[in-house]
């Protein structure tokens, strides 16, 4: 009778799918700065409407930096697995011996990686526009480092839920950004706490303690969502 | 099972090619018209437990390959096919036929799991088999073509290689070559056109390490050379011991291999 062959190994997934969206990236590349220049144009545009005033702009810095790359982060969540969906390789992915939910995993690290890692490495600029005083610079880009990937993770299971729709658009946002204000309380408290003299290591131990939580149960949720916009 | 239709009860509907109620016969004794395999017997058997055992294998009554009892499936309580019997053995083609909306690709989705059956058990090599363990012994070509445009034809290889694995002594650029596409290595897939995108995901579907393929209209967008292209990786396939569902909406293209025929009826067909 005959057996299946040599099966794929998670590592063997894994690094297909990372040097898939890598390539598809370098391929794309001006499309990979739009995020970036996203977050810009806002803070820019929040710096114009404050008129300049170092002290409001030093006050609203926080709140500010982290609404730009939530929203920035929004708008990229789409095309999370939404391209997959439509060229039939969610299918693939369904039919893997792989388990889904490590595909799905995998998928929203390399989105994280394309899409709001480099938010975090231009966050010390985005701050500087914003004239927050640097002994909170650390802070911020701890907050961003360990909040985005949530952001990402949640993001994750909504864009999931939504990939069987033609056209989800402004429903994604509204599903979402309900699940986002606790990461936004936290992340923009931490920086908030530190601009007066507090200590902030207690909004990121919790926004810490959130990303180890959606690592586990996200890539398992989304899947659990797939299957069913699949179906 | 054409000429059975004309006696079925008209409350039966879709009864996947014949519509006696439960327990149906197997399906698909008829389809005797390209029986040229040299191994295979003289006439196609109605009751495979009678059979005289496949002079190709060792064991004297080896299970079908991919087995399916008392498959039912229905959208919005809409019966789309069943309860249907059907069961290919290592080393055959059944060929699914009926005409659009019929449930040939339905019925290929559930036997794949990317669709959950109402009812029925799904065995496979004899054992029973749920979505997760039918992923392992399961290629399947559907119409979408899970190709990324902007990646070149072996790029999509290797990433297709990775999440469902490789035939042993295969490798990505020997497909290429296999399916016609030897030179168009680097070329993006985005300039492909349908029929050498159709190429590519025979290829795709050729480094599969799985022994069951179920093909869902592999021949559109082909020429006669691509057709040709399908019939001898269906019959290489089947003598390495695989097996293989292909739909097709008419006999126009059947590959030259042991086959069997089940023709599944719309309900407009079945009421008529």
């Amino acid at each position: 009778m005959s057996l299946p062959g040599p099966q794929p190994t998670l590592f063997d997934a894994a690094k297909a799918l990372l040097a898939r969206d890598l390539k598809l990236l370098w391929r794309r590349r001006g499309d990979a700065a739009q995020p970036i220049l996203f977050a810009l144009l806002v803070v820019a545009l929040f710096a114009l409407a404050l008129g300049g005033n170092p002290q409001l702009l030093q006050r609203v810095a926080a709140a500010v930096l982290w609404l730009a790359v939530l929203l920035a982060g929004l708008l990229s969540l789409d095309t999370l697995f939404r391209g997959d969906a439509e060229d039939g390789s969610l299918e693939q992915w369904l039919l893997s011996p792989v388990p889904l939910p490590w595909l799905v995993a995998v998928r929203v690290f390399s989105h994280w990686l394309t899409t709001a890692f480099p938010l975090v490495l231009v966050s010390p600029l985005l701050a500087e526009l914003m004239q927050l005083p640097h002994p909170q610079l650390p802070v911020l880009v701890a907050s961003l480092a360990l909040g985005t990937p949530l952001l990402s993770l949640l993001g994750a299971v909504v864009a999931a839920l939504t990939v069987g729709m033609r056209r989800s658009g402004i429903l994604l946002a509204l599903l979402v950004l309900p699940l986002y204000v606790p990461v936004l309380v936290f992340g923009a408290g931490a920086v908030a706490a530190s601009a007066q003299g507090f200590d902030a290591s207690g909004g990121l131990l919790l926004l810490a303690a959130g990303l180890v939580v959606s690592l586990l149960l996200a890539p398992l949720t989304a899947a659990a969502a797939i299957r069913i916009a699949n179906s | 099972m054409r000429r059975r239709r004309g006696r079925e009860t008209p409350s039966l509907r879709n009864a996947g090619g014949n519509g006696r109620p439960r327990p149906p016969a197997r399906c698909g004794a008829d389809g005797n018209a390209y029986n040229v395999a040299p191994d295979a017997p003289a006439c196609l058997r109605s009751h495979p437990r009678t059979e005289a055992p496949d002079p190709m294998t060792a064991t004297p009554n080896p299970p079908p390959l991919l087995d399916a009892r008392g498959l039912r499936f229905t959208r919005n309580d809409d019966p789309v096919f069943g309860p249907l019997d059907l069961h290919v053995d290592a080393g055959e083609a059944l060929l699914v036929q009926g005409g659009n909306g019929a449930g040939k690709t339905t019925l290929l989705r559930v036997l794949a799991g990317l669709l959950r059956a109402d009812e029925g058990t799904i065995r496979i090599d004899g054992r029973p088999a749920g979505a997760g363990e039918r992923s392992r012994y399961i290629a399947y070509l559907g119409h979408l073509p899970a190709l990324k445009q902007d990646l070149g034809t072996l790029e999509n290889l290797h990433v297709l290689c990775g999440l469902q694995g490789r035939r042993l002594r295969q490798m990505p650029g020997n497909a290429l070559a296999i399916v016609g596409l030897a030179g168009y290595e680097d070329t993006l897939v985005r300039q492909l056109s349908a029929g050498q995108k159709k190429r590519l995901s025979l290829a795709r579907l050729w480094l599969s390490p799985a022994p069951v393929w179920l093909l869902d209209e592999p021949y559109a967008n082909l020429d006669l050379d691509g057709i040709n292209l399908v019939n001898r990786m269906i019959s290489a396939h089947l003598r390495s011991g695989g097996a293989t569902l292909v739909t097709t909406h008419g006999a126009y293209a059947a590959p030259p291999v042991r086959n069997r025929t089940l023709t599944l009826g719309t309900a407009a067909e079945a009421t008529a």
